[in-house]
């Protein structure tokens, strides 16, 4: 064999025989080719068409020159952003914590449901009324009744820090999302699966631990890490009760100049947060799709 | 046939909603023999097995595993399905777990076999059935004649008493269906009693000792292989035989 894997284009380099690409091949790959350059051409080409037409649009609106002044500030974005980032700290110690928080709380709620049994009657409806509860009720309601209402409280021993407080409203409206992700996964399992395991002697609950939750969670590793994202953003949200966060130290200087740039700052400062953390998921969801299936062409 | 039966049924009754599905069963299987339920589909053969292995529960009348009562409440559940292996039609392998531990998982996690004999037992079954080669594979990277005998030799792991095959070659291809049936003939030379549901009636005829013909989940004919294949009494049991040899499939 002569041609390299390079050469040949797509295709892998086949075993060592004889093998010479015939001219059919070849043709077709620069075609291909061909027809993948002119894409990429299509592409680039209509991106820039897009983006002129919008900036044209924004920049010829008529109140342009004042959103400018008070929302694209360089001056305030230079004094912003340190002061964001300082805060943004307090928000990744929140998503690492009430991250892990989340995803044990969510297993043992989710569990809880599948039990069988009389003994686990209470465990089942605890579990049921507590996902539908925390499903319902908004964050932000959440929140404030939280961090507002146990200081209120004024009981001895009980925490009255904000990012405390903060980060257990969160991690329970979180964990009943994150429960009902992990019961979607249990059930998904094919019963076939749990029948074959109690047919090998293993118990409920052994069936459960080797076999239905490893399954269960690998299925549901995208609609977590979806979960995780959300929960990145929303930890802004302990804000306020007083906390310093990204978007707090945001504030504290809007509210000082009167100048909007800050908002913007600590908005793209999550969004440069975020997109690490949504690839990951792709590249996760992409790697698990290429060990399930068997190629294809689609 | 000598000897307190391995399994043994008596007048078991199942029912799924308001439909029967077994009705009034009876069987006895002696240690170091092969039974073969013969039938139509729906005609009650898979639901026989699983009630045997205690996947489903029987409403009325007993089973007893070696003389001891498997459909009393008070018995071990899970011990009982110890000494039963089970090969189901779909394999139903773990995904999630190489061939190698999809086959330890029970010697292990159930019987406590530490780790390296319980993968020594493993790799040398697997080479007595042709998949030397295969212990690291994951089930869904082998086709589906390999995967069926991993399932066997995921049952015979834990050296059970008695194994149960529920249409084991129905879901393969018809040249991977010879593959799997040898593995069968080896067990039965080696001894091991076997209870199977199966559409193969030249393989029924050939490796069964025991015949019973279900229908309507009812056991109408229960006989020697020569006796049901060559010279039935009921007439229904001749009737479906005929339809077979019709078929092309004796």
């Amino acid at each position: 064999m002569t041609l390299g894997k390079e050469e040949l284009g797509s295709g892998e380099r086949d075993a060592a025989d004889d093998y010479v690409p015939s001219q059919r091949r070849r043709d077709r790959e620069r075609y291909k080719r061909a027809r993948a350059r002119r894409a990429t051409a299509i592409g680039a080409l209509s991106t820039l068409v897009t983006a002129v037409v919008l900036y044209l649009v924004v920049v010829s609106a008529p109140g342009w020159p004042r959103t400018k002044e008070t929302f694209f500030d360089p001056g305030y974005a230079r004094e912003a952003l340190p002061k964001v980032l300082e805060g943004l700290w307090l928000n990744v110690r929140l998503l690492l914590i009430c991250g892990a928080a989340v995803l044990v709380l969510g297993m043992l709620i989710a569990v809880a449901r599948t039990l069988r049994g009389p003994v686990f009657f209470p465990l089942r409806f605890l579990a049921a009324a507590y996902t539908d509860f925390f499903r319902g009720l908004p964050l932000i309601i959440n929140l404030m009744i939280v961090v507002l209402g146990v200081p209120a409280l004024r009981l001895q021993g009980v925490t009255v820090d904000p990012v405390l407080l903060g980060g257990t409203a969160l991690t329970l409206t979180y964990s009943a999302y994150v429960a009902e992700v992990f019961r979607a996964g249990i059930e998904s399992v094919h019963p076939s699966q749990r029948a074959a395991a109690r047919s090998l002697g293993l118990s409920n609950r052994q069936a459960l631990r080797y076999v239905v939750l490893p399954q269960a969670v690998r299925r549901q590793v995208p609609p977590l890490l979806n979960d995780l994202v959300s929960l990145q953003k929303d930890t802004g949200l302990v804000s306020i009760g007083g906390a310093v966060d990204a978007v707090r130290a945001a504030d504290i200087i809007v509210g000082r100049s009167l100048n909007y740039t800050p908002y913007i700052v600590a908005g793209l400062v999550f969004v440069a947060l975020t997109i690490p953390m949504t690839r990951f998921t792709d590249w996760v969801t992409a790697r698990m799709d290429r060990r399930q299936a068997q190629g294809g062409a689609i | 046939m000598s000897g307190t039966p391995v399994l043994r049924m008596e007048s078991v009754r199942k029912t799924f909603g308001g439909s029967v599905v077994l009705r009034d069963v009876a069987l006895e299987v002696a240690p170091h023999t092969v039974t073969a339920l013969i039938g139509a589909s729906g005609s009650g053969k898979s639901t026989l097995l699983r009630c045997a292995n205690l996947l489903e529960e029987i409403d009325d009348g007993a089973i007893w595993l070696d003389d001891e009562e498997i459909t009393d409440p008070r018995a071990d559940q899970d011990a009982v399905r110890r000494r039963i292996g089970v090969v189901f039609q779909a394999y139903n392998l773990f995904p999630h777990m190489s061939v190698l531990d999809n086959i330890t998982l029970a010697p292990r996690r159930v019987h406590g076999v530490p780790r390296a004999e319980a993968e020594a037992r493993a790799r040398e079954l697997l080479e007595r059935l042709g998949l030397g080669g295969k212990a690291g594979e994951y089930p869904d990277r082998l086709s589906g004649g390999q995967q069926q005998r991993v399932a066997i030799v995921r049952a015979l792991a834990v050296r059970p008493r008695l194994l149960l095959l529920d249409e084991i070659t129905a879901a393969l291809d018809p040249e991977l269906v010879g593959e799997v049936l040898t593995v069968v003939r080896d067990l039965k030379d080696e001894g091991m009693t076997m209870v199977l549901a199966t559409h193969e009636m030249a393989f029924a005829r050939e490796v069964a000792d025991q015949v019973c013909f279900l229908e309507g989940g009812v056991v109408l004919e229960r006989g020697t292989a020569e006796q049901v294949f060559g010279d039935p009494r009921q007439e229904r049991t001749r009737r479906f035989l005929r339809r077979i040899v019709e078929a092309g499939r004796l």
